[in-house]
């Protein structure tokens, strides 16, 4: 009888799962497929147009007219469309005009560097923010909660730049303990065998990630411990801190844990800044030294992995939440 | 706290008093507001009392310490007066902030209430391009954009604005598939009304609280994003500047030990960000709006 129970449930869970991950990869099939109609609409943007973009301001009319022709840009617009979309699924992101090197392998060769930088930060601030957040939420409204809150609100609101610039101050000029400039390298190796370099990189991006995580973590903190669960086990004698430690941390993590899927979009924005600042040679670099040469293919290259990532990031932290939180589920029927 | 307070006075009689009450008992949204006034004050009738030139360079003045030659917070390497350099920069970041975020505001506010409002495939449609323009990061698309064309301050906020407006949109749509169940929305199909007045007197006015909360955070975010766009050497052109286009000027002389070229314009941002992030807070406490951040 239970066992029948069981197993009906499971297998309508089950169903359930299936029912919302085909949703939501449809959803984001569509959302992919629009980013790429932007990113091709901003190529058509450009002034002159892509020819223009690619062969720079020298060109003559009769060399564009060519490379229009070659290119197939002189195609109705859909077909182009549909001809660049071919391209992109084979990995092909065109080729950077300044360095004449494939954007794709730039990219590959840019990204694990600034993927080491974010997870080194992503990781610190965690480990930093995770026991903050509770801490404050146990010390709700005392000195120290609203301390930190003060706190965790001035570093929200300082540029990175000018946080990197204040800690170069402090750590490089004042106390004379740490480069301001980032490791240097090809290869992710050469980048690991610096890490006195990797130091105040990675603190600039961690203390901006801490002052979001930890008013995430508060704000679930307390919203964990007003829950009926924590009065039950209170209620059956369970000491307060083994029901924080059993309970109330495992609950308070979900939404943290849900919003990291949701924070790639602000980690690479973040990796632009404190690249350009320290000279770090990841894609936040590639990005920006492609702005002032204007290699459009580069940058619009680098917008459209970003924007897949992201959208990958929000998928996984969609079915993260609906795998850890039953209330989740409710919204799917 | 608050039975405690109504306990002592008399409660407040209309509920905007009740609201005026609430707000202004949140002690760093006062702050918030205090900052702000003060800071508009000094961009804006400040270059009318402290009166310099801020269009030609002067070398002859370059690189002075504060107090030297009569400029109280000294000279820039082109020989701007730093402290009425301030000021004309702050009238940008908060003039562009302010219209970029109000744009923001109106574009998601229509966006967001229009899609959850019509429903169905309108609403999926309208929101799948939300969830795109999301992917892309803003400050990508910015210097993209800001590639193709150099900004002037108004094409700053048409770009910022068209950046930012996707949160508001989320938002309000969230709202408005709500408020559409009401009776009161329900009458007005009932009774032949039109959509775009259900929307524009019924569905907009109830979002009002969530509307304003998250305008003042756009401000914030609006401020932020410029001094991004500038230390990326994508902003304005000179003589234009912002807080945002000095601190980054500043950044070369942090050997020199100039620090007036550094901490006024960066204290600047951090003063004003904070500030419409503390009265965002406090205008989500006075509206009970909930799940902002």
């Amino acid at each position: 009888m239970t066992t029948t129970t069981t197993a009906t449930r499971d297998s309508s869970g089950i169903r359930l799962f299936s029912w919302f991950l085909a949703k939501r990869l449809v959803q984001a099939a569509v959302v992919i497929a629009i980013v790429s109609v932007i990113v091709f609409l901003l190529l058509q943007a450009l002034p002159g147009g892509p020819a223009r973009g690619i062969l720079g301001q020298q060109a003559t009319d009769a060399q564009i007219a060519a490379f229009n022709h070659e290119q197939g840009f002189d195609l109705p617009l859909i077909q182009q469309y549909f001809n660049y979309v071919g391209q992109w699924l084979q990995g092909n992101l065109g080729r950077s005009f300044v360095m004449n090197t494939d954007v794709s392998s730039l990219i590959i060769q840019r990204l694990p560097k600034t993927l080491i930088l974010a997870l080194a930060a992503v990781g610190g601030a965690l480990l930093v923010s995770i026991p903050l957040g509770m801490a404050q939420a146990l010390r709700r409204n005392k000195v120290f909660d609203y301390v930190m809150t003060g706190l965790n609100f001035i570093v929200y609101s300082t540029p990175s730049f000018f946080l990197g610039l204040l800690l170069i101050m402090f750590f490089t000029q004042l106390l004379g303990w740490l480069p301001a400039s980032a490791p240097q390298g090809d290869t992710v190796a050469q980048i690991l065998s610096q890490p006195r370099e990797m130091i105040l990189p990675v603190l600039t991006s961690g203390l901006a990630g801490v002052a979001t995580f930890s008013r995430y973590m508060r704000s679930s903190t307390i919203d964990n411990l007003h829950e009926d669960y924590v009065r039950t086990a209170r209620a059956k004698g369970t000491p307060m801190n083994k029901v924080i430690s059993r309970h109330v941390l495992r609950n308070s993590l979900t939404p943290v844990v849900t919003m990291l899927g949701y924070y790639l979009p602000v980690m690479f924005g973040g990796a632009l800044v404190v690249e350009q600042l320290f000279n770090y040679p990841g894609m936040g670099l590639l990005f920006w030294n492609a702005a002032q040469t204007t290699d459009f293919p580069v940058l619009l290259g680098c917008v459209l992995v970003i924007s897949v990532a992201t959208v990958i990031g929000s998928l996984l932290a969609d079915i993260t939440q609906f795998i850890l939180d039953p209330r989740a589920r409710g919204g799917v029927k | 706290m608050s039975t405690a307070t109504l306990s002592r006075t008399a409660p407040p009689k209309s509920p905007a008093a009740r609201a005026a009450h609430e707000f202004f008992s949140n002690k760093l949204a006062v702050i918030g507001v205090v900052i702000v006034v003060a800071l508009m004050v000094f961009s804006f009738i400040g270059p009318l009392l402290y009166q310099t030139e801020q269009v030609s360079t002067n070398l002859m003045q370059a690189d002075l310490k504060p107090g030297e030659d009569g400029h109280p917070l000294g000279t820039d390497g082109l020989g701007y007066d730093v402290l009425g350099r301030l000021m004309i920069a702050g009238r940008t970041s908060i003039l562009v902030g302010l219209a970029a975020g109000v744009l923001a505001t109106i574009l998601g506010t229509l966006w967001g209430s229009v899609a959850g409002y019509l429903g169905g495939w309108v609403d999926a449609t309208m929101m799948r391009i939300v969830d795109a323009g999301i992917a892309i990061p803003g400050i990508f698309l910015l210097l993209v954009i800001s590639a193709i064309v150099r900004p002037s301050e108004w094409m700053m906020v048409l770009i910022i604005g068209a950046v930012s407006w996707l949160v508001p949109a989320r938002l309000t749509r969230a709202e408005a598939l709500s408020l559409k169940s009401r009776d009161y929305v329900l009458a007005i199909k009932a009774t032949g009304g039109s959509n775009s007045r259900a929307i524009l007197r019924h569905i907009i006015p109830n979002t009002i609280g969530t509307v304003v909360v998250n305008a003042t955070f756009q401000v914030a975010d609006a401020i932020l994003l410029i001094a991004y766009v500038s230390f990326l050497g994508m902003g304005l052109q000179p003589p234009a500047t912002d807080w945002g286009a000095m601190l980054t000027d500043g950044i070369s002389s942090v050997y020199s030990g100039a620090w007036w070229l550094i901490f006024p314009a960066g204290i600047a941002i951090v003063l004003i960000v904070s500030a419409f992030n503390f009265i965002g807070d406090g205008l989500r406490d006075m509206f009970d709006v909930r799940g902002q951040s």
